[in-house]
């Protein structure tokens, strides 16, 4: 069977890494080589560099960054943030990443999805979605989560299964960043209705909010960033706790 | 033991390594994944584009990707099908990873109006349970002692049941071949060159039974 995966999420600026410079022995913690090496040797199943260089002249770093991740990094590694056409993907995924997670860009113009998924294999192609609590359901925010959209989020990451998606990734916006735990429910209602696997994403804080994502909200992995750049927790940390309580990781 | 064709005999200088690796592009998939882990291994690698590179070729790593149709498709318009499947039958060392393992049988139900080599007997299905694709990590079954067990990574909708040819299996829903070998052929259905210290170990072992003989 799967092994349920554990995914570092690196923000990357300019070609350098935002946070997490707690890292003690790293020669340089703001090389996302250096900490992707760092993550894997920890046993991080999956890489995600997050792109969030506001500045489009400045691109090109990202293009330089994903070359060299290729030739010194062999696990599967996601980069996305601000690609949104077709060319932009094909760039990244060239230059050698395994796959690119679309967010803004899909809710603009949700035939990119389907375009970007003929064109390059669903297995590439990852909508990541930040998601709020509206009422009785989600709403899908976009912009980095500043801008509402108005839409289900259940609805759409159905839509976006439909259009192609390999992979949901699913922001909890209630829970990111408060590591108070990621949100069950909407995790379960979302593996429940999906047949493409889910990333689960926002609100890891303690080992068993990883625990409760998986084993609770059937996600088939969970993202972190925070824990492990400050060093809470090393990925073995989280992966021995999950195999202790019967989750089956890889090892 | 790998059988050698005749031009490696030929070439001094393959008697005492493997020489350079040929990686099939057919313009469809990520081949930068597999040039980089066997580059990392210290291989020598070159990306191979025409029948006459598969010809010249000391061994061919063959990454197939997307769908078995399309895939057949391009290698049959670039001219490459047969002069693939006639150096492989002729004992030229070849690795083939995802399609590149499926191509080796006869077809897969993805695509069925597409023939595949029909070197070993049988149709990739299409997995009726659980997430599809699988993508993720899991366990290789080795089903001889020549290599380890371990954790790989797949990402395949399709697999082939089982063979007489299988050199490991995996457990998705049921068991399914992971690996075949036979002769001068070897392909796994995950990628090595995803799967961490293992898969690169995976690819080190091939390229040792390229020196053997």
């Amino acid at each position: 069977m799967l092994a349920k995966r554990i995914i570092p999420c690196l923000d990357v600026d300019a070609g350098r890494v935002v946070k997490g410079t707690n890292f003690i022995d790293t020669k340089d913690a703001g090389d996302p080589i250096e900490l992707g090496k760092k993550y894997d040797e920890q046993g991080a199943d999956e890489l995600v560099f997050l792109d969030i260089t506001a500045s489009h002249e400045k691109r090109d770093i990202v293009v330089d960054m994903v070359r060299r991740v290729a030739k010194e990094i062999f696990i599967p590694f996601t980069v996305g943030g601000g690609l949104d056409s077709v060319d932009a993907i094909e760039n990244i995924l060239k230059s050698g990443a395994d796959k690119v997670s679309i967010n803004t860009a899909a809710v603009k113009d949700p035939g990119l999805v389907k375009e970007a998924s003929d064109y390059f294999g669903s297995q590439c192609i990852v909508v990541a979605v930040d998601a709020k609590r509206a009422g009785n359901g989600w709403e899908v925010y976009i912009h980095g989560g500043r801008t509402p959209t108005g839409i289900d989020a259940l609805a759409w990451m159905r839509q976006m299964q439909e259009m192609g998606a390999g992979e949901i990734l699913l922001t909890s916006m209630d829970c990111d960043g408060t590591k108070t735990g990621y949100d069950i429910d909407l995790l379960y209602k979302t593996s429940e209705q999906l047949s493409i696997p889910v990333i689960a994403s926002g609100g890891a804080g303690t080992l068993e909010s990883i625990y409760d994502a998986l084993a609770k909200g059937n996600a088939d992995a969970a993202l972190a960033a925070s824990i492990f750049h400050y060093g809470t927790y090393t990925v073995k940390d989280v992966k021995s706790y999950l195999a202790d309580r019967g989750i089956e990781v890889r090892s | 033991m790998f059988k050698r064709s005749a031009n490696i005999r030929q070439c001094p200088e393959h008697q005492r390594g493997v020489g350079v690796i040929g990686i099939i592009d057919y313009g469809a998939g990520n081949i930068a994944s597999v040039k980089n882990a066997l580059e990392f291994i210290g291989e020598k690698t070159k990306i191979i584009t025409t029948k006459d590179d598969i010809r010249s070729a000391d061994s061919i790593v063959f990454p197939g990707v997307g769908s078995f149709g399309a895939m057949v498709d391009n290698i049959k318009n670039r001219h490459m099908f047969e002069p693939l499947y006639d150096e492989i039958n002729s004992g030229k060392p070849y690795l083939g990873i995802c399609l590149g393992l499926q191509l080796l049988f006869d077809g897969s139900d993805e695509n069925p109006d597409h023939s595949g080599f029909c070197i070993f007997p049988g149709t990739a299905k299409k997995f009726t349970q659980g997430k599809i694709p699988q993508i993720g990590w899991n366990l290789i079954e080795p089903a001889t002692p020549e290599i380890e067990g371990g954790w790989a990574y797949y990402v395949n909708s399709y697999h082939i049941k089982e063979s007489s040819a299988t050199f490991a299996t995996s457990d998705y829903y049921g068991s399914f071949v992971a690996a075949v070998r036979k002769d001068n052929i070897v392909a796994f259905q995950f990628h090595p060159e995803k799967s961490g210290p293992y898969g690169l170990s995976l690819l080190k072992w091939w390229t040792k039974c390229l020196q053997k003989e």
